[in-house]
């Protein structure tokens, strides 16, 4: 076989994988659907605010509760020692 | 080849998981309360005075205001965080058992079950020194696909949490305000700020922005990661660029001395490029696909774990954006297909006779 096509061949399986891939991706989101309106009902009835992702400190636990300098005030010019912290970002329009 | 998959399944999968998890945090915080109220002491989040309440209940468009207990507990057994809640409702349906219905009782996140090794009815003990201390039978345990938002979680009766963290009586975490009509929460933010200036309100939108921004691919989260497969990319191409083997050399030397255009060259060199390039990005984009939804993106879990005890297991949700396999392809497709083509074309000016000498 010449290799022209053996690389049309191969272009070909991927773009099939990539379409089997895509129509996955659509029914696991349609399959999902109630377990996002069971997480939703779980943020309303339980006041949640922010993902469990990041335990390690209370301004990755929730970024969106804690102040824009949380990270840096345990003490003067302390520096923000967790890794998480370098992760995620300070939130941004918040007072 | 082989690198240049991998480098695009790296970037792929970064931007697949940040994709995914941002998505859900649009699709479940739409539920967040509306207004939270914090009260600030001396630039930190302290407890606030349940009095409060009464003053801004009366402010117009607030339907009601209720005090969250809420508080963090290191637990030294484990070394993890838990995230101990006070809420009185009935049924939910990611909870394996109940919720609980009085004091003595708690529901716990799944993280938690499993590093105190706790199963339903078990006593979960938990205290901060010898005054402050509670057992609570474990009577629900959140699910595993909840563990994103509850893995931490220890769900308690309020009297238990206000005795646990000896909170003065009248005192509360903070306050969550219900406002009738959506469009009136910034005001009713404004006035509350104008009226107690010591608080700090929250908003929704503020909150659903918060996750807008640390998984945003240009910032935060994202942009860590992103940054070490872009520069080891920005490598190969720059190493691709500046040096064409001999051989390449002679090969376009040769093609020039048997009447091949330079025009040939450029397109031979093109398609070559285009082959490679298209080829590792659709097996890249495919290993991508593989490892953040079929294995949950087990090789960044290290990474995001940092010092974290409880880390939820990753299962997202293939919510895919096409603008971001764009973002991808521009940024490896189009510089691979540079690189490979302006060196040739510098070698393809040139006269045959020097570059197959050279």
């Amino acid at each position: 076989m010449i290799k022209s096509k053996i690389f049309f061949s191969f272009i070909a399986i991927e773009i099939i994988v990539i379409a089997f891939l895509y129509t996955d991706a659509n029914h696991t989101i349609a399959a999902r659907n109630a377990e996002v309106q069971s997480k939703r009902e779980l943020v309303r009835k339980l006041s949640l605010t922010d993902f469990a992702v990041f335990t390690e400190a209370r301004y990755t636990r929730h970024p969106s509760q804690a102040d824009t300098f949380s990270a840096f005030q345990d003490f003067p010019s302390s520096m923000d020692h967790f890794p998480a912290g370098s992760i995620v970002g300070p939130q941004r329009g918040n007072n | 080849m082989f690198i240049y998959s991998i480098i695009v399944a790296t970037l792929t999968s970064l931007l697949f998981l940040t994709q995914s998890l941002k998505k859900e945090a649009m699709d479940v915080f739409i539920e967040a309360p509306e207004l939270i109220v914090q009260r600030m002491s001396a630039g930190r989040h302290d407890l606030i005075p349940v009095g409060y309440a009464e003053k801004i209940l009366s402010i117009p468009g607030v339907s009601s205001v209720e005090p969250r207990y809420w508080g963090y507990y290191y637990d030294n057994l484990t070394g993890g965080n838990y995230t101990l809640i006070a809420r009185n409702i009935d049924a939910l349906h990611m909870v394996k058992g109940t919720l609980p219905k009085g004091p003595g009782e708690c529901a716990i996140g799944k993280g938690v079950a499993d590093v105190r090794l706790t199963d339903l009815n078990d006593v979960l003990f938990l205290s901060i020194n010898p005054q402050q201390k509670v057992s609570l039978k474990v009577v629900g345990i959140f699910t595993a696909d909840s563990a994103i938002l509850t893995n931490d979680l220890v769900v308690m009766d309020k009297n238990d949490l206000v005795n646990f963290f000896a909170l003065p009586k009248d005192m509360a975490t903070d306050l969550i305000v219900h406002v009738s009509n959506a469009s009136e929460v910034p005001t009713i933010a404004m006035k509350i700020r104008r009226d107690y200036p010591d608080t700090r309100p929250i908003t929704r939108s503020e909150i659903v922005r918060t996750y807008e921004n640390v998984f945003n691919w240009r910032g935060g989260m994202a942009l860590t990661m992103f940054i070490g497969p872009l520069l080891a990319f920005a490598i190969f191409a720059w190493d691709k660029a500046t040096g064409m083997s001999a051989g390449e050399r002679q090969e376009i030397g040769i093609l020039k001395a048997i009447g091949w255009e330079t025009t040939d060259v450029l397109k031979l060199k093109f398609w070559e490029g285009m082959a490679i390039s298209l080829t590792s990005f659709l097996t890249g984009s495919i290993l991508a696909y593989i490892h953040v939804f079929y294995f949950g993106a087990a090789l960044f879990a290290p990474v995001l774990k940092g010092w974290s005890v409880l880390f939820p297991p990753f299962n997202p949700i293939p919510y895919i954006d096409l603008y971001q396999i764009f973002v991808i392809f521009f940024l490896t497709v189009i510089p691979y297909l540079a690189s490979t083509i302006i060196p040739s074309w510098k070698a393809a000016v040139t006269d045959p006779d020097t570059v197959m000498r050279s």
